[in-house]
């Protein structure tokens, strides 16, 4: 099949230019549960890499120790060249269930990150409303949280992320808490957005889908304890219209061949 | 009172669910305080006045002021209390909800005190304290204070856990998690404790008055018994219960003007 020759776990761990490096990392946690068990892991520059798994198998657990949030029990997070030791202005998060301070309007509440390093309220909320007409809020900088309904909501965590102008992306299951038409309105502006920014994300889902359909790597876990079953490339053209990335031959087929290798976790 | 969670917001206009509150509100006062003048009148007992001549007692005893006097002197031990409670006692709460190591030395204290029944404790307060000033606001203290640092400290330990790891992932110092993430979610529920505490302030002035030595509203209490003025006796009696029921519902409305200026404009 079209995928196999494009797979190789060992090639895109070792890959020099990723960004963020995983090493060895294994995570156990407190009640001697353990998450993660020696990942090794490359995430390449300007892409989109996602994180797939059975729910349990430890992704958000990966992207919170990338993020610095979690602490691993064994190996290390190097990001540009250095080890992680905490959370870092090159990476920014977005959180599945939006995070966004309710007391706050939109404008502050996308400034957030700008605010906490000090920067002028004049200033950083002029970077706030271009975010949030970026990803598609204007008009609405002066609304509370809970004016929204979920789908901006998350606009409005992704607006938050963006605005630091950080590097890394980093996105724990970001539309899984939205409804479905909105979902996919909010894959296709990311694919926007992706080409637009120039950023690496990392994301994670438990969608096939939704993996195949935005990312340029999907790296398969295997039920906990999470390690990396597969490294797939999707070999996808990210740029053209998503009607008919969504008819692809190759993206229906690699949805079906994901969905065939995580079936053997099932029970 | 909870009649604001009956408004339905922005539905029929203002006006219709506003005054169909206060027609209910209306209504309920009339029933009660008929029902008192029906007993008054029975009458059920000798020792009980009608609502009317309690009344004319209450309008009778502002005019010749000696409620005002009774207030004036209600009323220092109670601000001072309530003061002292308010600032130590968020204070407290909010270092114990931040820290392990103050909670466990000072929380038992207060969960002792919010359980125990502090009227028992009043003698012992008189016994070191004497009689003046200082043995009220004391009594005002011990029963406004466990319920604001309680809640304090619950509010804190309670703040949302996702905004605070937010706030750490895009790099808020420990002082940034607290002044904006910690603080601002507890709010709402700190004040709620300092309304709760403060009707607890109340019952501590009014217990004080009456056990320690008879002052102020107390005093205006146990002296008509004393000499048989069932009307004065009530008169008073309904109006430290007003007066703190009004206290406490213009801070709850207070409350929600401040942390939930969403709602009001609904």
């Amino acid at each position: 099949m079209s995928i196999s020759g494009a797979t190789d776990p060992v090639e895109t761990a070792t890959k020099p230019d990723g960004i963020v490096q995983a090493r060895g990392i294994s995570k156990t946690y407190d009640g001697g549960i353990q998450a993660l068990e020696g990942i090794d892991l490359g995430f390449p520059k300007g892409e989109l890499t996602t994180l797939l798994g059975p729910s349990g198998c430890g992704k958000t657990t990966l992207l919170k120790i990338i993020a610095g949030l979690l602490e691993p029990s064994a190996g290390t997070i190097i990001v540009n060249g250095r080890a992680v030791t905490g959370p870092g202005p090159e990476r920014a998060f977005v959180f599945q269930d939006f995070a966004l301070m309710p007391w706050a309007s939109v404008l502050r509440n996308v400034a957030f990150g700008l605010e906490l390093r000090g920067m002028s309220r004049h200033e950083r909320h002029a970077i706030a409303r271009s975010y949030i007409a970026k990803v598609g809020l204007a008009g609405f900088e002066e609304r509370y949280p809970h004016e929204l309904s979920g789908g901006m909501r998350q606009r409005v965590g992704l607006a938050r992320a963006l605005a630091v102008d950080a590097e890394v992306l980093l996105m724990d299951e970001p539309f899984s808490a939205v409804d479905e038409q909105t979902r996919r309105k909010f894959q296709e502006d990311l694919l926007h957005l992706i080409q637009s920014e120039n950023k690496t994300f990392i994301f994670v889902t438990h969608s096939i889908e939704e993996a195949v359909y935005v990312s340029d790597q999907v790296v398969l876990l295997t039920p906990r304890p999470g390690a990396v079953s597969r490294v797939i490339r999707t070999g996808l053209d990210h740029g053209g219209s998503p009607e008919e990335l969504r008819r692809n031959k190759r993206y229906l087929d690699m949805v079906e061949e994901i969905w065939q290798m995580l079936r053997e976790y099932l029970v | 009172m909870t009649t604001r969670d009956f408004e339905p917001v922005g539905r029929g206009g203002p006006f219709r669910p506003l005054s169909s509150t206060a027609v209910w509100r209306l209504a309920s006062f009339v029933l009660v305080f008929g029902a008192w003048e029906f007993a008054g009148r029975v009458p059920i007992s000798p020792a009980f006045p009608t609502f009317g001549a309690t009344m004319a007692a209450l309008f009778q005893m502002t005019l010749d002021g000696s409620m005002g006097r009774a207030y004036l002197s209600t009323l220092q031990p109670l601000l001072i209390g309530l003061l002292i409670s308010g600032v130590f006692g968020i204070l407290a709460g909010v270092a114990m909800g931040l820290s392990r190591l103050f909670e466990f030395f000072v929380a038992p204290v207060f969960i002792v005190l919010q359980a125990a029944p502090v009227a028992a404790l009043i003698p012992l307060i008189t016994f070191i304290y004497g009689i003046g000033l200082t043995a009220k606001v004391i009594a005002v203290c011990i029963l406004a204070a466990p319920v604001i640092v309680l809640n304090s400290y619950k509010a804190v330990r309670n703040a949302s856990p996702s905004l605070i790891e937010m706030c750490r992932a895009f790099q808020g110092s420990r002082v940034q998690v607290i002044a904006k993430i910690i603080l601002p979610d507890a709010s709402p529920l700190i004040f709620a404790g300092l309304r709760l505490g403060i009707a607890a302030g109340f019952i501590g002035v009014v217990l004080a008055e009456l056990l320690i030595t008879p002052t102020g509203i107390g005093d205006l209490i146990t002296y008509h018994r004393s000499v048989a003025d069932y009307a004065e006796m009530y008169a008073a009696i309904f109006s430290i219960v007003a007066f703190a029921a009004i206290t406490v519902s213009s801070l709850q409305k207070l409350e929600t003007m401040v942390f939930r200026p969403e709602k009001k404009e609904g």
